[in-house]
């Protein structure tokens, strides 16, 4: 097996607060690796030292076998697909634009820049003749989630990362979501590192859970092992679940 | 009255010249220095600080200020142009930071993290979607400088204060109003032009 990141004794400090204490945690290719854990547990901080946007106070994250600091920051990023919960589609572009835009930065011809982001559109569930030339205003929250994970996919990375991208929609378009993300990463076979404090969605989506609590890897496992770990925080976590499936409406 | 009229061109024209080159000269200091400040937050305080006093100073005595400043001052347009360039910079500044402050983080973050260089994000994303603030701005400085510009006549920097000094001076209203009117009226153009331009360039 080839791992595709690795972080190394990663630390993060800012003043005197570790937000990250000595992570080592290795992303194999073709995984979906489900970064879960807590708010302030240092989640979102390890997801944004794989791309470059943060980098360890000591240890190091390698990417394809080289550390993210050896990287051309542009390049490393271009590499790379991105999703956050805000999307942060740009507003002042088509859905064809913000699709297209890595693409456009790598200079592909404008014709296969269109077809390319046609293709993603059906690949997420949207008719592209119908929704191309729309702005994001003009859609919804699932709709504009959507195009957001096709723009990740636009120049073909090998390698995305998911900020609790279905965080801010509806429980049923979640779902749905969900559901598409877990035969789209089959079709596709990337590699995908994916951060969530939801459970339920870590065990579907995962094929190994990375559990983080105070910036500590506390339990490394695949879904399976995972429900029966007999670590604490795992166990708050699950616990979650049941009183979710109680209550959730 | 053809004397009056005759006059009354030249010195609308003077007038739009005055106003026109101030403002250009304002434009090529304020907007740069208000994308400088979005990158650097510690300079903020002293720059913004700088255009807020220029503002506070009344505008007469501005002009009055420069006229013993060597280099810059004396009597005469340059005096004017550096004094209304002052008054200038303050909207154009603060609108320009506002306008880029207030792009959507998480649009700034999706722009960095799909690799574009700063240059990118500032030419494709800050500045299409700060446009309608900048112009913004952009068109409070017009419309104030337009005022303020008939005051340059105090110090011999032309204009249609020519015409509202002179009108003082004689006690004579139609003087007066022969500066007032115009300049009410470019003031009022530019506004609706200007106006125009920021629902044109608002960001989809």
């Amino acid at each position: 097996m080839n791992a595709l990141v690795e972080f190394r004794q990663v630390c993060y400090r800012i003043g005197a607060r570790d937000i990250l204490r000595d992570l080592t945690l290795e992303v194999e290719e073709g995984e979906t690796l489900v970064l879960l854990g807590r708010s302030g547990s240092g989640k979102t901080t390890a997801l944004r030292m794989v791309n470059g946007m943060l980098f360890p106070t000591s240890g190091e994250v390698r990417v394809e076998g080289r550390p993210t600091t050896a990287w051309d920051p542009v390049r490393l990023k271009r590499r790379i697909g991105y999703v956050i919960q805000e999307i942060g589609l740009f507003p002042h572009y088509t859905v064809e634009q913000n699709v297209g835009l890595v693409p456009r930065l790598e200079g592909w011809d404008p014709a296969r820049i269109r077809k390319r982001a046609g293709e993603l559109l059906t690949r997420v569930g949207l008719e592209p003749e119908q929704f191309l030339p729309r702005y994001p205003r003009q859609l919804s929250g699932g709709q504009r989630q959507r195009v957001g994970v096709a723009r990740a996919l636009a120049a073909d990375p090998p390698l995305l990362l998911f900020d609790e991208p279905f965080g801010a929609v509806d429980p049923v378009t979640r779902t749905e979501l969900q559901r598409q993300f877990r035969a789209l990463g089959r079709d596709l076979a990337k590699t995908s590192l994916f951060v969530t404090h939801d459970v339920r969605e870590a065990l579907m989506l995962a094929t190994r859970i990375a559990l983080l609590h105070d910036g500590r890897l506390e339990t490394l496992a695949a879904p399976g092992e995972f429900l029966r770990s007999g670590s604490g925080e795992a166990q708050a976590f699950l616990a979650g679940l049941d009183w979710r499936q109680e209550t959730a409406g | 009255m053809s004397g009056l009229s005759g006059e009354l061109l030249d010195l609308t024209l003077e007038h739009l010249l005055l106003v026109l080159v101030s403002l250009a000269i304002a434009i090529a200091i304020a907007l740069p220095a208000g994308v400088l400040l979005t990158r650097r937050p510690g300079w903020r305080v002293w720059l913004l600080g700088f255009a807020n006093v220029m503002q506070t100073i009344p505008s007469l005595a501005l002009f009055g200020f420069l006229i013993p400043v060597p280099l810059i001052g004396g009597i005469g347009k340059r005096t004017a142009i550096v004094a209304l360039v002052l008054y200038a910079l303050l909207p154009i500044l603060r609108n320009t930071l506002a306008g880029i402050l207030g792009v959507d983080p998480a649009v700034r973050e999706s722009a960095v993290a799909m690799g574009m260089t700063g240059r990118q994000l500032l030419w494709r994303v800050e500045m299409p979607l700060a446009a309608r603030t900048i112009l913004a701005g952009v068109r409070i400085a017009t419309v104030t400088t337009i005022g303020t510009a008939t005051i340059a006549a105090a110090i011999g920097g032309g204009g249609l204060g020519v015409f509202i000094f002179r009108g003082i001076a004689s006690v004579d209203t139609k003087q007066i109003l022969a500066g007032a009117i115009p300049a009410a009226f470019m003031a009022l153009g530019a506004d609706a032009v200007l106006g125009w331009f920021e629902r044109k360039f608002s960001p989809a």
